[in-house]
């Protein structure tokens, strides 16, 4: 077993002859909580699209508990501990809220591809379905249509969907995009409480909130880690001030957003 | 608009409702006596399965599939070759059991073929469908020992041992083979959308993406809902055998699939039951509508279009959204509308449909002179007062419609906003 959750080693992408992702390297510990910031463009989401799967890198290695998981399919990657977000709302618009989130556990619970077996007999699927419905705060809007939500309950649901499996290893991309600045913070509480004793990895454009969230701070520039620390050390480092820091978190100290 | 996708009967539980599907399908031939009623009923049952099984793929697992009778029409060519073997001795089933073989044989083709229609969603899979429905007509063309060239395989359902007494000689004993068999069917693919397995199904119709990062393979899930779909395919296809003692290769003909996807749609896919009342018009139509006029496949044509535009939920979401209404008590609002919309409508049907009748019987009939009989209307193709007068009667009731339809939309609008209010107090009285 490594001491790593997650590891990239040498990640490299390329879109035709464009490199995207330049070489990324990063070691995850389990129960670390690590927010990926950079500007637009940076490779953010190339890079959880790497690590889910989604993507196929063009050299190096993603290891998930020690084990190789690059070249697999997402749902491969998924049975092994790994779940995501999207940053674009990525729900089961014609299912119920309940409906969504007990799909997002019937892997897990090893009912696979059954037609065998009643869904309301499933006493330990339902459960765990309406504990999450409780743990995202959406236990009145359980029978409504996932497509009739609000747009932060959609954000809530896709956070409900991601962590129903279980799994160890949750990365969030973006799970705040699109909210105002009272329902970030009630949102960020929400993402503490479920990712509790779990590996996280979050996309956050909101320095207020990388800081107060993230045990670490890995900053991604151009397809490369610029600096993987601490929130105090990244805040202190002079390269990451330079290219991009600086001036983003005057901008959130002076209230800007 | 709330699609309600679970099969959810107000206040009537769900025994109720197949208790009485039960008992429909046990009176029903006492009902209705009629020599033709009965081979109306037994083919009713028919395309219910096979409208059911195909809306396994299009309603809950979003795959428009082109070539639906490859599986029903291949499960009857299995059966009618076993009844055959039957009547020569050569195999020892009671013919009861011969559209399990069907049944069977529909699987194992969705096995062989689906493995690489399934591969691709969307609109590839639609392509690839109609490339394998076109590959398997053509074949029926080729290989005529197994598929009777032009005439078709026949064969007599009075083979083998009589089980129980029941020799399938008397129709009314057809009949009730097929009810039961229809029975078992609905109800099995009730139950198959309460599974881990349906419920995937319809998250992988609503967002395939999604379902690859919750653990699951969505091309197996497609996979397997598409050889469950041809095994029930396969059972309406071994039942035809049974019924009509003869299968042609029209039942793999694309004028088939086609038939499956028109009526699927018209009955409403995004719920359980529309198929089965697809299944019934399916055979209104092809039974008597095709009796009653030669332009029966335009009227069709016409409905199907109206329906994909104005109501793409087909009949069963009609009706879902009018109990809906029923029950916060507020249908009687609109009856007043709905009898507006119907008779205009009937105005405007009854000049078009002349107009239709008037440009057949030119076409076709015209040899039996000018005049011809419509509702009770004497009509001249070649004249002009009949041509002005149905234009009249149309453009008249169009105009009436259109009156009428806005009437309606308003009401069913401030009647929704009602709704809509009211869910919400309850929502926050709770």
């Amino acid at each position: 077993m490594s001491a790593y959750a997650l590891e990239l080693k040498d990640v490299r992408k390329n879109f035709g002859k464009t490199e995207i992702i330049r070489g990324v390297n990063l070691a995850v510990k389990a129960g670390e909580r690590v927010a990926v910031i950079g500007p637009n463009g940076a490779g953010k989401s190339t890079l959880f699209n790497l690590i889910s799967g989604r993507f196929g890198l063009s050299s190096g290695e993603i290891l998930l508990n020690g084990q190789r998981i690059d070249g697999m399919k997402p749902y491969e990657i998924n049975r092994m501990g790994l779940s995501r977000s999207f940053q674009i709302t990525n729900i089961f618009p014609k299912l119920s809220v309940f409906e969504n989130l007990r799909c997002s556990v019937l892997w897990s619970l090893g009912y696979r591809y059954t037609f065998l077996k009643a869904l309301s007999g499933l006493r330990d699927a339902n459960d765990r379905a309406d504990e999450l419905l409780e743990m995202i705060g959406l236990e009145k809007r359980r029978d409504t249509l996932a497509m009739n939500l609000t747009y932060a309950e959609q954000r809530a649901l896709e956070i409900g969907i991601t962590i129903g499996g279980g799994a160890e290893v949750i990365l969030l991309d973006e799970p705040t995009a699109g909210m105002s600045k009272s329902e970030t913070s009630r949102f960020i509480s929400l993402i503490r409480k479920v990712t509790e004793g779990k590996t996280l990895l979050t996309v956050e454009h909101d320095m207020g909130v990388v800081f107060g969230l993230a045990d670490k701070i890995a900053v991604v520039v151009y397809g490369e880690v610029l600096a993987f620390d601490t929130p105090e050390a990244v805040r202190a480092n002079a390269r990451v001030q330079e290219a991009y820091l600086g001036s983003t978190v005057a901008d959130s100290q002076a209230g800007g957003h | 608009m709330a699609t309600v996708y679970k099969f959810k009967p107000l206040n009537v539980g769900r025994w109720v409702i197949w208790s009485l599907f039960a008992l429909l399908l046990l009176v029903a031939p006492l009902m209705f006596t009629r020599n033709l009623s009965h081979t109306m009923l037994e083919q009713m049952g028919i395309a219910i399965i096979a409208c059911l099984s195909y809306n396994v793929l299009l309603g809950q697992g979003g795959m428009l599939s082109f070539g639906h009778a490859v599986y029903t029409g291949l499960g009857s060519y299995m059966a009618m070759h076993a009844l055959n073997a039957v009547s020569g001795g050569k195999l020892g089933i009671p013919v009861s059991l011969l559209p399990l073989v069907g049944g069977l044989s529909g699987m194992g083709f969705a096995v062989l073929l689906g493995w690489v229609t399934t591969r691709k969603s969307g609109t590839p899979f639609a392509m690839i469908t109609l490339g394998v429905a076109e590959l398997v007509f053509a074949m029926s063309l080729m290989f005529s020992e197994f598929f009777g060239g032009e005439a078709g395989v026949s064969g007599n359902r009075v083979a083998g041992q009589p089980f129980l007494g029941i020799t399938f000689g008397p129709q009314i004993q057809v009949y009730y083979l097929i009810a039961v068999y229809t029975f078992v069917s609905v109800a099995a693919l009730f139950a198959f959308t309460q599974t881990p397995l349906g419920r995937i199904l319809n998250a992988v119709r609503d967002n395939p993406e999604r379902v690859e990062f919750i653990g699951y393979n969505t091309q197996r899930v497609r996979y397997l809902a598409f050889i469950i779909s041809g095994f029930f395919a396969g059972i309406a296809g071994g039942l035809g055998a049974i019924n009509f003692e003869i299968v042609t290769a029209e039942v793999v003909g694309a004028a088939r699939s086609g038939a499956y996807l028109l009526f699927t749609f018209l009955g409403g896919a995004t719920f359980f039951f529309g198929p089965v009342i697809g299944g019934v018009l399916m055979v209104i139509a092809f039974v008597l509508l095709s009796e009653l006029t030669k332009a029966w496949l335009l009227y069709l044509g016409l409905v199907f279009l109206f329906m994909v535009m104005y109501a793409p939920g087909g009949i069963a979401s009609l009706i879902m959204m009018n109990l809906r209404v029923a029950k916060f008590g507020k249908l009687r609002q609109i009856w007043n509308s709905y009898l507006g919309l119907g008779l205009t409508a009937l105005v405007m049907l009854a000049g078009a449909g002349a107009i239709i009748e008037m440009v057949y019987h030119l076409q076709l009939n015209s040899a039996l002179g000018d005049n011809l009989r419509f509702m009770g209307v004497m009509l001249n193709a070649r004249g002009l007062d009949s041509w002005f007068g149905a234009a009249f009667v149309m453009l008249t009731g169009l105009g009436l419609f259109e009156l009428a339809r806005r009437q309606y939309m308003r009401e069913w609008g401030a009647i929704q906003e009602e709704i809509e209010k009211e869910i919400k107090r309850r929502e926050t009285a709770v």
